[in-house]
């Protein structure tokens, strides 16, 4: 079973996301992780790029798949989590703890669109 | 096919069927095909070798002086022994990393022989051919490049280069622009122009190019870059021994034909491509790449790496679909680099280089040949113009057992000339033509 | 045999060669008359070693390798039959090696005749109009195809035309190919056997279709038998059906795909039609198509003239060029050859016979492994893993036991249609005591499962290397000598 945190949003695609003061900081759920096996690239987008709410900014790569990252926020990327370039497996260590990129939003309300643990839990058990 | 009768009966008896039809009683029997195929009755290997003798004599093998991305280089006899090694031979793609290391210890040794000759960190397990590498490169430069979807070529590099890569660029919605030569040599004002206008992915620019010229690419890749775009070069590997590498150019990409690696000319192929890049672009490299890594008793072992990367080409973001290497050709470049050496590749290259100016000054000498391109330097091969009909005169050759240079009109010809060329050769050659 | 484990670099030694060549006679070092700015700055560090070096290294390593001449390689969907040792002998002549392609036309009669007398059998065989010869393997035939797909609709300004519908038990190949050619993949669902499900196909066949690709038998071994339907319904919405030739080996001698309506179709000459694998390749995948398809195909083509002689030309209404020059020749013997030798007379025993070896293998261990699909396989088939499924033993262990047993794994894990996809062709050039050997090893192996699991979970056990780090290799890839070197000294 895996760790699903209740104080963050999620997207269906396995994402989360917690937004503070306009900033959102972006992840990959623990469920994500786990179902992509040993993680060994992260290809993230760079800082001053535009990510739109749908759409990939980037992908995770395990020894046998890659999957695309799809932001759940739309804004400008303020900053990517440089720590994964070298040690992708933190993802596997702790998904929650490793956040991959912070976003100004262009659109709060956005958020309201995601689901909340709850939802997101019963996404997983199906 | 060894069933016997018996064998048959025994098989359909545990498989519960009568006959073999049974077995496509499921098939719409209106699409079973009744008649014979119109293919000639089976030979034996008696017949068999008397048929392809009978084919060979239609060809005729010939001393050649022709180039244009291919070149009779000479390739020592070790090589195809060793290819013709069935354990080799008769694999399939080593999936199963346990019973492959053969495959997978040349693969690497293909690699990093390659990565050597162009200077760059990575290179996958080769491609089908040069065209479709560079192809490759156009891809991986647009990839990279984020929104940009043009690609420039110099009109310097190889006619059918050029047209594979027009022809991958038409289908997968590339914009390809050729922009002209200048005096022989790639125009750096008129690309630049190009690249400037900011929807330019990369350039593709050759070393030497098609004329054999060596061109200057001092100052290309600062200028490319400081304009976001990247710099590939589709270069010949054996050249790549002596000359300025890509990455010596600074180039991203680096792509080219295997051939000139003593591979038979075998009509057109079967030869390889290859690509290589910077670590940067590793994760935009197409096809197959073998990493080392150790087995579960700690032993170095080989194996299939990156595999993930591949898996994209199953998705809507797919920008290459090869699947497979030109692999017993990466055994052949390895063996034959191997054999050659450090030394050897760069004797080849002097050879074939002095061969060529040699036969140059000759032409020149006669009068009746002249610098097609005066000044520019060449390793092995150069174009020249004459007054004379380059159609007659390569057929006054090819009764003498010759292939001229490739003709590329209004009366100018490129010649080639290998380590496989003697002085004698070229002396005669020099007689018939000039005559 | 002892262990051996040398990269050819570790042989190398300062000054030492393996090579001679004949002596400068020119008189001239034009090379280093070259600009210095325009030369290499550092030598490549490349080997130096001797001749014997070099044989005995590869011979090594030739030696740590599996294929068909050394075991059963029952790989689905590879088609991994036999390779003549005459078609090796016949290739390597001179009189065809030695030509090269832009040499007049009158010195390659020979070469263009066999290259034209290919295409015509291959044509005969498929039951199509014309082949090109020129794509290089069989993803690049399969891109070959759809282009003429493309271009087709594009020359008659149906530019709207522009999704291709694959099956979603298909090669993933499929949808990279359409991909390349620009093309959208539309999906089409399977039903439980494989087969292509009409009426989800249905309602998909609207104006903006191209085509559809798929394979017959399809990826289960299973014979689409509502072809002729589908068949119907996309050509009445105006697009294409494209054949990927994967799977024609059971055709062969009993269906065409021209007669079930295909348009366009690639062959993999490396497996139909027996050239070798190579260990990857060089391969060859000639497209064919019918008759108003044939002016699309790609450039240069070869034509037979009224005189009986051959000519390369370039047609003006064609997709391009794919290849340099006339694809991958060498390769195009090898299946010249073998097409020759076994004559009118035994191509046509080729088809049924590889789906009697499949058949004889699953019938014979469906006892002990889960056969989801049951009824008559064509030249393969696939089980989802052991039947017992309580030992915890997986299909990559099985196939792993396999390489122990002297035998080569199957496909595992595809087809996706199943957890534990184990996917077996043996082809028609096995005899059945090979067959039967290699279901003793099953049934053994099954056995173990229940028996002694752990020895077939810790698989292989007896291989030259055994289970690799995968992941420390994707993590810090290291692609080349150089950078093993400066990983060892860190």
């Amino acid at each position: 079973m895996s760790k699903i945190l209740e104080n963050l949003r999620y997207a269906d695609s396995h994402e989360w996301v917690s937004l503070e003061d306009g900033i959102a900081t972006v992840g990959i759920t623990d469920y994500a992780q786990h179902a992509l096996g040993n993680i060994v690239y992260v290809d993230m987008p760079e800082v001053g790029d535009e990510v739109t709410a749908g759409e990939e900014f980037g992908a995770v790569e395990s020894v046998k798949a890659a999957s695309d990252l799809i932001s759940p926020v739309s804004g400008e990327v303020l900053e990517i989590n440089e720590e994964l370039e070298d040690s992708p497996e933190l993802l596997n260590e702790d998904a929650f703890a490793n956040w991959i990129m912070k976003v100004k939003v262009s659109d709060a309300s956005e958020i309201d669109n995601l689901l909340d643990a709850a939802a997101y839990s019963k996404i997983c058990e199906e | 096919m060894p069933h016997t009768d018996s064998d048959i009966r025994r098989m359909l008896d545990k498989i519960g069927v009568d006959t073999i039809d049974d077995l496509y009683a499921d098939v719409p029997q209106e699409v079973i095909f009744r008649e014979d195929y119109d293919i000639p009755s089976a030979m034996s290997e008696i017949e068999l070798r008397k048929h392809f003798e009978a084919l060979g004599e239609k060809n005729r093998r010939l001393t050649v002086f022709g180039g244009c991305g291919v070149y009779d280089h000479y390739s020592p006899s070790a090589v195809a022994h060793l290819l013709g090694r069935s354990e080799f031979y008769t694999a399939y793609t080593p999936y199963q990393p346990e019973i492959s290391q053969g495959t997978l210890t040349y693969i690497f040794e293909y690699q990093s022989i390659i990565s050597e000759l162009t200077g760059m960190e990575a290179t996958n397990a080769s491609m089908y051919d040069g065209a479709t590498a560079a192809a490759e490169a156009m891809f991986m430069m647009v990839a990279s490049a984020k929104k940009k979807n043009r690609v420039v070529l110099s009109a310097t590099l190889l006619d059918q280069v050029i047209r594979v890569v027009r022809t991958y660029g038409k289908f997968h919605g590339v914009e390809v622009t050729v922009v002209p030569e200048k005096d022989g040599v790639s125009d750096f004002e008129a690309i630049m122009a190009e690249v400037e206008k900011g929807d330019v992915a990369g350039v593709i620019v050759p070393v030497p190019n098609k004329y054999g010229i060596i061109e200057d690419y001092t100052g290309w890749a600062e200028a490319i870059h400081g304009a976001k775009g990247y710099m590939a070069m589709y270069a010949d590997p054996s050249a790549l021994a002596v000359l300025r590498t890509p990455a010596e150019w600074g180039a991203d990409v680096a792509c080219g034909d295997g051939q000139t690696l003593g591979m038979p000319m075998s009509f057109g192929g079967p030869y390889l491509g290859f690509i290589s890049c910077g670590k940067g672009m590793l994760r935009k490299m197409p096809g197959r790449v073998v990493g080392a890594t150790k087995d579960a008793d700690g032993k170095r072992a080989f194996v299939l790496t990156l595999q993930a990367r591949e898996q994209h080409i199953r998705r809507e973001k797919a920008t290459s679909n090869i699947c497979s290497n030109q692999s017993l050709m990466a055994l052949y470049a390895t063996i034959y680099v191997s054999l050659m050496g450090k030394s050897g590749m760069v004797e080849v290259n002097r050879l074939s280089c002095d061969g060529a100016h040699y036969l140059y000054d000759r032409l020149i000498e006669s009068g009746k040949f002249e610098a097609a391109f005066p000044g520019k330097p060449f390793l092995k091969e150069f174009v020249v113009k004459t007054e004379l009909d380059v159609e007659a005169l390569n057929a006054r050759l090819l009764e003498h057992g010759i292939m001229g240079g490739v003709n590329l009109g209004d009366g100018r010809v490129e010649f080639a000339v290998t380590e496989k060329r003697t002085k004698e050769e070229i002396d005669r050659l020099v007689a018939l033509l000039t005559a | 045999m002892k262990y051996y484990d040398k990269l050819i670099f570790e042989l190398s030694r300062p000054g030492r060669k393996g090579y001679e060549l004949p002596a400068d006679e020119y008189g001239k070092d034009a090379m280093s008359a070259i600009p210095s700015e325009l030369m290499r700055g550092t030598e490549a560090e490349l080997p130096e070693v001797s001749e014997l070096d070099v044989v005995r290294h590869y011979t090594n390593l030739s030696m740590k390798n599996f294929g068909v001449d050394t075991g059963f390689y029952p790989l689905g969907s590879c088609t991994m039959k036999y390779n003549p040792k005459i078609n090796e002998e016949i290739a390597a002549m001179p009189q065809f090696t030695q030509l090269h392609p832009l040499q007049d036309e009158k010195g390659v009669q020979g070469a263009l005749e066999l290259y034209y007398n290919l295409q015509q059998a291959l044509a005969n065989i498929a039951g199509l109009y014309e082949f090109t010869l020129n794509p290089y393997a069989g993803a690049h035939g399969e891109l070959t195809g759809l282009m003429v797909m493309r271009q087709y609709h594009l020359s008659r300004g149906d530019e709207k035309r522009t999704k291709v519908i694959v099956p979603n038990s298909a090669h993933g190949t499929n949808p990279a190919s359409a991909m390349v050619a620009g093309l959208e993949v539309v999906e089409v669902k399977s039903k439980p056997n494989g087969s292509i499900d009409v009426e989800d196909l249905k309602p998909l066949l609207d104006d903006t279709v191209a085509g559809i690709m798929m394979t017959n038998p399809n990826t289960l071994g299973m014979f689409e038998t509502e072809i002729m339907e589908i068949a119907a319904l996309v050509h009445e919405a105006g697009g294409l059906l494209y054949y990927d030739g994967a799977n024609l080996n059971p055709l062969l001698g009993k269906v065409r795909p021209g007669d079930m309506g295909f348009d366009i179709m690639h062959i993999n000459l490396h497996k139909t039609f027996s050239t070798p694998h190579g260990g990857g390749g060089p391969g060859s995948g000639p497209v064919g198509v019918v008759e108003h398809l044939a002016k699309f195909l790609p450039n240069p083509r070869v034509r037979k003239n009224a005189d009986g002689s051959f000519s390369i030309e370039s047609d003006g209404e064609s997709l391009g060029s794919v290849s340099s020059f006339l694809g991958n020749f060498g390769v195009m013997m090898k299946a010249y050859a073998y097409i020759l030798t076994l004559g009118r007379e035994n191509l046509k025993n080729v088809g049924p016979l590889a789906t009697l070896n499949a058949n004889y293998i699953k019938e014979s261990l469906k006892d002990d492994y889960l056969l989801p699909i049951d009824g008559v396989c064509k030249h393969e088939f696939v089980f989802d893993g052991l039947k017992d499924k309580s030992t915890g033993v997986t299909t990559l262990n099985v196939a792993k036991r396999l390489l122990d047993y002297g035998f080569h794994a199957p496909t595992i894990y595809f087809p996706l249609l199943f957890h534990e996809s184990m996917m077996i062709e043996p082809t028609e050039t096995e005899s059945v005591e090979t067959l039967d050997e290699f279901i003793d090893v099953m049934h053994k192996v099954a056995a173990e499962a229940r028996e002694t699991p752990e020895d077939v979970k810790n698989a292989p056990l007896t291989t030259i290397v055994r289970k690799l780090d995968e992941t420390t290799a994707a993590k810090n890839p290291v692609l080349t000598y150089r950078q093993l070197k400066s990983a060892a000294e860190k």
